[in-house]
């Protein structure tokens, strides 16, 4: 398959992990951001490649597990409310509130929906003009152009049964909290190739001279991956600290201007709650004043719900890179995909869901015995 | 996290333990596992059942027979590749055939709902006459229920099937031994994305088709030419990396597969990157895997791509003895990870 099968041929993958090999001289940690490289590397054991000076760590960059579990109560409270049709991508369904998760709802004989694409919700919402049609839209910059056009488009065509419930996230201020964090071990971090697609990355140069760390704007296949890890070894190892894009196929320095400015008009930057975090300043997107009449926590009464997270719950950590997810004791045994505990045992791009999956600890040792 | 042992977990969310069926219950993945074993194995406990097969076999008058059934729900009824009809006859004819018999006779059982177009049924039926004639089996009995509109879901089919077990092997996990080659039937994903397609109203570019088929002739004719077959296996729910992972359990064995061997039809590989859904866990119709020795393959192989049906079988790994119990995948990249069963069912992800 094009635009695949070359950035998964073992002897290119196998050239740049010797390049990086022949570069490391020291320990080097370096941050994946974003849930969907987490799911490569695990999946395709990139880390398996890598020399043993360079670590990789598992960022805050997947949707799922970052959203707080005030925001799933509040989408569990509303989903089971008589004559609402909720609609959500499909990964959120397992995430565990306080109570229960949208799965549970579904099973007492609430209207949930996976939704491929924000519009499907609103052409659900045309062909039901009797319901309550709601859309969880949750996600970083990669999915807000996509749901800011839903939210126009209801505005535009007056579809007065639709509503959304906004859990939207930026990478840039959750890289400055981990880099705050007194326990940070981040040398450098490989950027969220598609959310540099939507936003450039122009917004990363300051925090790249702030911190003094790289940062490198990076794909999501095998290739692309190691060529991150390269290009960020070879900064580190020369003691430069710039921003620099692996993922020029896709993303240009000022990224998609027409999505920002629908972003823009639609969202505005606001604190966001996010788990494992707690409040980040101006780190969420929530709906601008002029579409408020589109927001279901508003609509529905929800919107002073609250639900503390547990400061000990340790899917904070692994989010911030500070564990792995192995490290937890109870991860395999109390803590599983059907059973999780928290939201980065769900998602497929979830640190812990993906350890858990493709059982990198029990793969190296079946490896090592043979 | 030996050296952290004053650490606490205290996380917010209660665990998991439901009292009630979800969707995942149904999806052939750990959750189904956990009902079989914890409700429906020990109630009804006897050797037939505990060996987990997709039929039972067992003796009647000196005849060996296979008895299997299965119950069909599909949505939506009616996919590019096949319908409900398709399904019901194709699926327990292929449960007999992993059985290694012969299939003869088929019950159907027809549950209405109350408004269901005469229409729709007879295309069901004539789907499942066309079916059976090709699998050379005859409905023999059968009953129909009418419910509530509102009470079904159009129509739900049920099939049950027996056939005849003419050769002495013993056709099961517990036969598999290492040194066994693991041979597949062609490529794997098609009637998941079809489904997935068609139920959700995504639109590729180019249709993709179910694979749903009868796959007992190719089986027969190894069985017939000799081949000392240890296990067969339909990778129906859950698909090829959860039916491996099954026989890898059952036999305490490890079976080691190699990636760049399996082949997925372009499109639905496409699908899959879009859906982020692994096509090792989507359901085929069609397909399904041999345990075969070693020395036999290239003979198994032989016969296998005579028919249609395995026209593109394969050769796409190994059994050995350790480590026990698992199955690791030789990557397209050069690493090796393990594959584990699948949880609930494939949700697409977000971005």
């Amino acid at each position: 398959m094009k635009f695949v099968d070359e950035y998964r041929d073992s002897e290119a993958v196998e050239k740049v992990a010797a390049a990086i090999r022949a570069l490391v001289t020291r320990p080097w940690s370096i941050m994946e951001v974003c849930g969907g490289q987490t799911h490569a590397i695990m999946k395709f054991g990139i880390d398996e490649l890598l020399p043993k000076q360079v670590t990789l760590l598992h960022g805050p960059g997947c949707p799922v597990c970052v959203t707080p579990v005030e925001l799933i109560d509040k989408g569990t409270q509303i989903a089971a409310m008589p004559g609402v049709i909720f609609c959500s991508f499909g990964d959120m369904l397992r995430v565990p509130g306080t109570q229960h998760d949208l799965l549970r709802v579904k099973a007492n004989g609430g209207d949930v929906r996976i939704v491929y694409s924000p519009m499907d919700a609103l052409k659900i919402a045309k062909e039901n003009p009797s319901k309550q049609v709601v859309f969880f839209a949750v996600g970083f910059e990669t999915t807000a152009p996509a749901n800011a056009m839903a939210v126009h488009q209801a505005k535009q065509q007056r579809i007065a049964n639709f509503s959304v419930l906004v859990s939207h996230v930026l990478v840039p201020p959750a890289l400055e909290a981990v880099l705050d964090s007194p326990d940070c071990l981040v040398n450098a971090f490989l950027a969220a190739g598609h959310v540099c697609t939507i936003m450039g990355y122009e917004e990363y140069f300051p925090i790249a001279s702030k911190y003094r760390v790289p940062i490198v704007v990076t794909g999501f296949e095998p290739l692309d991956i190691l060529q991150g890890v390269y290009m960020c070894v070879k900064q580190l190892e020369e003691g430069r600290f710039e921003v620099e894009n692996q993922y020029a196929r896709s993303v240009r320095r000022e990224g998609n201007i027409a999505a920002q400015h629908l972003v823009a008009k639609v969202f505005r930057v606001v604190p966001r709650k996010w788990r494992g975090f707690g409040e980040i300043p101006q780190s969420g997107l929530g709906l601008h004043p002029d579409y408020s009449d589109l927001d279901a926590e508003e609509r529905f009464g929800v919107s002073d719900y609250r639900a503390e997270e547990d400061p000990e719950c340790m899917s904070g950590v692994i989010l911030r890179g500070v564990k792995k997810p192995n490290e937890c004791p109870a991860f395999g045994t109390r803590c599983t995909p059907e059973h999780p505990l928290g939201a980065t045992m769900v998602s497929n791009e979830g640190a812990c869901a993906a350890y858990y999956r493709y059982r990198r600890h029990e793969a190296k040792a079946l490896i090592s015995d043979k | 996290m030996a050296n952290d042992k004053t650490f606490t977990l205290s996380c917010p969310a209660p665990v998991g333990t439901r009292e009630q069926i979800v969707m995942a219950h149904g999806g052939g993945g750990k959750l189904m596992h956990e009902l079989l074993e914890t409700y429906v194995i020990p109630a009804f406990k006897n050797d037939k059942l505990e060996s987990r097969h997709d039929g039972a076999v067992f003796e009647v008058a000196g005849a060996k027979l296979a008895f299997t059934t299965d119950s069909y729900v599909v949505r939506p009824m009616f996919f590019p590749g096949g319908d409900i009809g398709t399904l019901a006859v194709n699926g327990t004819v292929n449960d007999l055939a992993m059985c290694g018999a012969r299939p003869l006779y088929l019950s159907a059982g027809l549950i209405m709902e109350e408004g269901f177009p005469l229409e729709s049924l007879a295309r069901v039926i004539e789907s499942m006459r066309q079916c059976a004639e090709a699998a050379g089996v005859q409905v023999v009995t059968g009953d129909t229920k009418v419910v509530d509109k509102g009470k079904g879901d159009g129509l739900f089919v049920n099939t049950a099937g027996i056939g005849v077990v003419e050769h002495g092997l013993k056709i099961g996990p517990t036969s598999v031994r290492a040194g066994d080659a693991v041979l597949i039937s062609g490529d794997v994903g098609r009637h998941g994305i079809a489904i997935m397609a068609t139920r959700e109203g995504l639109e590729f570019e180019t249709s993709i088709e179910s694979d749903c088929a009868s796959v007992a002739s190719p089986v027969l004719a190894m069985i017939q030419a000799g081949i000392d077959v240890h296990c067969l296996r339909d990778l129906t729910r859950g698909g090829l990396a959860t039916t491996l992972v099954e026989i890898a359990e059952a036999s305490a064995l490890h079976i080691r597969i190699v990636e760049q061997y399996i082949a997925v039809e372009e499109n639905v590989r496409g699908a899959c990157e879009i859906l982020g859904f692994d096509p090792l866990y989507l359901a085929n119709e069609g397909r399904f895997v041999a345990f075969i020795p070693r020395e036999q393959a290239d003979r198994a192989l032989k016969i296998l791509r005579q028919h249609p049906v395995s026209a593109e079988s394969t050769t796409i790994g190994c059994v050995e003895e350790s480590p026990a119990s698992s199955v690791t995948l030789k990557t397209t990249i050069g690493t090796v990870r393990v594959l584990d069963m699948l949880t609930g069912e494939q949700l697409p992800r977000i971005c």
